[in-house]
């Protein structure tokens, strides 16, 4: 019963908080915050309680909840929540509450509106990681687009207009292929066992032709490497993490490219388990790709976000190798890089945020030689520059090195490649640090280093980032049981 | 012995402090907790070390708790102690504690003086896990700790971009061996399913023969990541610029320990190379070629740390000259001496340099064993240690040793033993050059102040141990005491000698007396002797490697980055974009709102759809 609260609760805080917005500008604040730490104390509460195995239903649902919403077209709202949709949900209102902080001094416009978008697409997002009905799946997805639209559109920077309708129109391309897979994938289960239904748990064994599971695995798959996004589909990443606002580019990062990750494992590889390996070889190389040229184009940029954005496709390209090689390792791997990625990622943009409050660039060319303005600052981006190449120690260094070391096995050449971005990743992390903090200073600045607020957000994440370096043990515990059957035959 | 987990963790700890404090101590506090959590930790590790040959065990393994379990795949924080990583911890965390109380010497009028010993103190941590970890997962760990702190330290000073450049060269050149190193713990993942070092070491005398084409590549990409680390060729070329960090930091990092890491890791994984006779002649060779290419370097070289470095460069290479024929506990034994006399020699040099006003430059020093006397003394000691000045030095058993196993050894040929017998040479007059252009002839800067007792005290036990540490190894010919090599036997297979016998190393000795005094005398008569400008200018740059690199790697990935900054692939869909919207606009335009266009448009359709019907009615 408490899966429906996942959902609700944000929406139904999300028109709260705008309600609240009649009274004063900061009650919508604490709305939002308050909604998101609940969110965030019951996710992590379960997550707590189910270390032990015996609370899993059967082999691998927690929680399942039904209740019939259209049933002549077999559409009903059906929740189940298994070891990734957890994790997820945990990661979702975590950053979710962090958003929340960071947006405290940055959006002074319409706060009311801004936190019911924020809200909103938190529940989108809960929504697309609970729900097991893919007719309510595609509603979610488009959910979660809405608001990410608004809060681009209307609180972004200077061409927002362009970056979120760019935003809209890539992921809207590959949700409309999406949804003709669904429906394909609705017709040929209901040709070949004569019930027509959208549940996830019936679809999951369809019975059907090669050529058809390759077309309609296709369909799925486009959907959300786009938004994950993998190249050649990442181009809109980039304009929409600029222009976004932090909290915009915090959700993005953290959270609505994991729908895309969260999509491959849960439906793509699943449902398809013939297509997905015959199209194994082809996605890793797209993977390594986006490895290498994201992290290629990381180095180029010298726009702080637009850096951290390329860095993004980087990292989501150990996303692809991983959860097509088909191993437990790199599967455990693709998980704990979801997560981390979220931590790892939604700092840095946070540290852009308040690099931007401070000194109102985003410019690498004009910052330099902040280190002794900003000491705290320095080392909280130092912890993130070196999760973000990975070093050992931090989470990120596990879910990389999981990853490779399970995508070894399926595809050597491509994890050389991929390997090879471990070079490239300490090149332009590296170079984050030494044009922002070190060198010389073009201006005497007196600025203000962390705030308590921003203390309050970094201390988390640093937490965060450090204890899944050392104890990931509580997420793979977890997560474990969610593994898609694919991968665990395929162990030798 | 169940203290063990102290020993890292006392430097994290203090590191972790140092962060959380962030200024607010003052000097005596980060003091007392920058240099205590060393010492404790060296305390802690001479009583478990104690305990440890007391116990009689060949290692004690130390759980602490789960770090990565997926189905069979497990891999814990664990620790390991035993006779090897018994040596590097009491030389990491002793040496390491005479450098942290130099360094509240040299660094006091630092105003980053907690920042500086925060990374100090991580670095020890790193580098304690990296030789106390009981899996190569920990290893790694370890070693990437270590390059974040060499790199952290080496731009210690930042505001010179030369620093940052010098430290991000530094990282990235050890991340491409470090990147070989990690694919190398994916294939013995993929076939040992393991990472724990004895699962991993049992498991490859079962399925592997020697020389098998796995064991092979595996062992190959190890030496990768040691090349990396080490400084050994092709991978040399960070170590010279690392110079650009505060004197004690090339101590312990670019000298005593970090950079023996590559050492540490062929000994520790000798079973892998001992499966792959190619790898380890390969060690032999690069260590043998990489010691000769910068002995000649350090020979030409003005500043005194840059003279240092190629030694260390060059001293690393006579390490793995002995790994690769089989003198596993030879090279342990280097290393210890090493670490001794080239911490001894750094921070001899770092109190000239302050002492000179941060001068590095030699030919602006001169004549100053009258004004220095006491850092003469000891500069001398470690000189004479490095040079391997017989009999004396430890430098001179560590080193001997080396010289005969390089023929002697299973492994040995006369080439390699003549390239060591050659380095012997280049060593002892590279050295003497030094010494002569620092402490002798005219004084060309003036003594600013001279080295207070908290500076000198760790030299002058630094120098008594450059002396001793050599009598726990005495040669055949001398005693023959082997404390060291029975100490790590259980770790390390004994050495097999073929050629020749006690005969050769008798020979051996005589021949490197003679040169090192033949080379002292070259150095003398050389000084003023004009070299020829393009030769000097080639050694002094390092064989000409950071050019080749620039031109191969930098300098495309550079530009192919300026070409594409803003994303080729983006022309695709601003592409259909421009298309989509040129194709609206055509549209567009016929729709000018003029009636005569349109009735004229009715007409002219309706003219061509009545033609082609007609057309099609009676054309036939």
């Amino acid at each position: 019963m408490m899966l429906p609260v996942f959902i609700l609760l944000p929406v139904l805080g999300a028109f709260l908080a705008w309600l609240a917005s009649a009274v004063n500008k900061t009650l919508p604040r604490w709305v939002a915050l308050l909604v998101m730490l609940a969110g965030l104390a019951i996710s992590a509460g379960m997550w707590w309680q189910v270390q032990d195995d015996i609370y899993f239903i059967g082999d691998r649902w927690l929680q399942t909840y039904e209740l019939p919403w259209m049933p002549r077209f077999g559409i009903s709202f059906s929740l189940a929540l298994d070891g990734l949709s957890l994790l997820m949900l945990v990661l979702t209102f975590f950053l979710g509450a962090l958003s929340v902080m960071v947006s405290w001094k940055e959006i002074k416009e319409r706060s009311g509106f801004f936190h019911f978008n924020l809200l909103f697409v938190i529940g989108g997002i809960a929504g697309v990681f609970l729900t097991m009905d893919l007719f309510l799946f595609y509603f979610f997805w488009e959910v979660m687009l809405i608001p990410m639209y608004f809060l681009i559109g209307i609180w972004g920077h200077g061409n927002r207009l362009y970056a979120a309708l760019k935003f809209f129109l890539f992921t809207q391309a590959g949700g409309l292929l999406m949804l003709l897979a669904i429906l394909g994938l609705y017709f040929v289960h209901a040709s070949a066992t004569g019930t027509f239904t959208f549940s996830y748990f019936a679809l999951l064994n369809t019975p059907m032709a090669v050529e058809t599971g390759r077309w309609l695995m296709l369909g799925f798959l486009v959907a959300f490497i786009v938004k994950l996004p993998a190249f050649p589909f990442h181009t809109w990443l980039p304009d929409a993490h600029t222009e976004a606002p932090t909290a915009g580019s915090v959700i993005l990062a953290g959270l609505l490219l994991k729908t895309g990750a969260y999509g491959i494992l849960r439906f793509v590889i699943p449902i398809f388990p013939e297509a997905s390996q015959f199209f194994a070889t082809w996605v890793m190389l797209l993977g390594a790709i986006g490895i290498l040229y994201g992290g290629k184009l990381a180095y180029a940029q010298t726009d702080f976000k637009r850096l951290v954005a390329y860095t993004s496709v980087s990292h989501m390209g150990f996303v692809l190798v991983g959860a097509f090689a088909f191993n437990p390792l790199a599967y455990q791997g693709v998980v704990m890089q979801m997560i981390t990625h979220g931590i790892s990622t939604g700092a840095l943009f946070m540290i852009a945020g308040s690099l931007y409050e401070r000194l109102h660039t985003r410019e690498l060319e004009q910052m330099g030689g902040l280190w002794p303005a900003l000491p705290k600052m320095g080392v909280v981006t130092m912890v993130f520059v070196m999760a973000s190449l990975g070093l050992p120690g931090l989470g990120n260094f596990i879910a990389e090195f999981l990853i490779l070391a399970g995508s070894w096995q399926a595809a050597p050449w491509i994890t050389v490649a991929a390997t090879a971005g471990l070079v490239v990743a300490t090149i332009y992390s590296l170079r984050i640090m030494q044009k922002v903090f070190f060198g010389t200073s073009l201006r005497e600045y007196k600025l203000p280093d962390l705030s308590l607020r921003e203390m309050l957000m970094m201390a988390p994440l640093i937490a965060a980032i450090i204890w899944l370096g050392v104890y990931p043990q509580p997420v793979i515990n977890v997560a474990q049981r969610a593994m898609p059957s694919v991968a665990v035959h395929s162990t030798k | 012995m169940q203290w063990i987990y102290l020993i890292p963790a006392l430097p994290f700890l203090g590191a972790l402090l140092l962060v959380l404090a962030s200024g607010r101590i003052g000097k005596t506090g980060v003091t007392l907790i920058g240099c205590g959590s060393v010492g404790i930790a060296a305390l802690v590790t001479i009583v478990a070390g104690l305990q440890f040959m007391n116990s009689g065990q060949a290692g004690y393994v130390q759980h602490l708790w789960d770090w990565v379990s997926i189905g069979t795949f497990r891999i814990g924080m664990d620790l390991r102690l035993d006779a090897l990583s018994l040596v590097f911890t009491f030389v990491i965390t002793f040496v390491g504690f005479l450098i942290h109380v130099y360094s509240t010497g040299y660094m006091a009028d630092d105003p980053d003086f907690a920042r500086f010993f925060a990374c100090m103190n991580l670095f020890v941590g790193a580098m304690l896990l990296l030789v106390l970890g009981d899996n190569l997962l920990l290893l790694y760990f370890g070693w990437e700790g270590v390059g974040l702190c060499s790199y952290l330290l080496i731009g210690f000073w930042y505001k010179d971009p030369a620093n940052g450049a010098a430290a991000r060269k530094a990282f990235i050149v050890t991340r491409v061996g470090d990147t070989a190193m990690a694919i190398a713990l994916f294939l013995l993942v993929q076939h040992t399913g393991s990472l724990q070092l004895g699962t991993v070491l049992a498991r490859a005398q079962e399925l592997w023969t020697t020389g098998d084409p796995t064991v092979v590549l595996i062992a190959f990409l190890l030496l990768g990541g040691a090349v990396g680390k080490s400084a050994q060729l092709p991978l040399q070329t960070w170590l010279p610029d690392a110079m650009a960090g505060p004197t004690p930091v090339s101590a312990l990092i670019h000298a005593a320990t970090m950079v023996t890491a590559g050492v540490y890791l062929i000994a520790r994984t000798n079973a892998l190379f001992v499966l792959s006779p190619s790898a380890q002649a390969a060690v032999a060779i690069v260590g043998a070629i990489t010691l000769l290419l910068a002995g000649c370097s350090a020979f030409v070289q003005t500043d005194i740390k840059r003279v240092l470095a190629y030694s260390t460069i060059s001293q690393i290479g006579y390490m793995f000259l002995a790994l690769g024929v089989g003198a596993w506990s030879a090279a342990i034994f280097h290393f210890m001496t090493h670490a001794f006399f080239k911490a001894l020699l750094f921070l001899g040099a770092g109190a000239i340099i302050v002492a000179l006003h941060h001068e590095q430059d030699m030919f602006k020093m001169g004549g100053l064993r009258k004004s220095l006397p006491g850092v003469f003394l000891v500069f001398l000691i470690g000189s004479a240690s490095l040079a391997a000045l017989p009999f004396v030095t430890s430098g001179f058993y560590s080193k001997d040793q080396i010289v005969w196993l390089a023929g002697a050894a299973a492994g040995g040929n006369a080439f390699y033993s003549l390239a060591a017998v050659l380095g012997a040479f280049i060593t002892a007059a590279y050295t003497a050059r030094m010494i002569f252009l620092v402490f002798f002839g005219q004084e060309k800067t003036h003594v600013h102040h001279k080295p207070g007792p908290v500076m000198m005290a760790p030299l002058y036990i630094l120098a008594v141990l450059s002396t001793l540490a050599g009598f726990i190894e005495l040669p055949h010919t001398l005693g023959h005491l082997t404390l060291l090599s029975d100490f790590v036997s259980p770790v390390l297979p004994g050495v097999v000698t073929v050629h020749g016998g006690v005969a050769l190393e008798w020979g051996m000795q005589a021949l490197t007396l003679g040169l090192v005094a033949l080379a002292t005398w070259l150095a003398w008569r050389l000084l003023a002797a004009p070299f020829p400008d393009g030769l000097k200018q080639f050694l002094k740059n390092g064989w000409g490697f950071d050019d080749a690199y620039n031109v191969m790697f930098v300098q495309p990935f550079v530009k192919l980055a300026k070409i594409n900054r803003r994303d080729v692939i983006d022309k695709i869909y601003t592409g259909l974009a421009a298309v989509t919207r040129g194709f609206h606009r055509a549209m567009s335009a016929t729709q000018s709102g003029i009636l005569r266009w349109y009735v004229m448009g009715i007409v002219m359709g309706a003219v061509i759809i009545l033609s082609v019907i007609i057309w099609r009615e009676y054309a036939v």
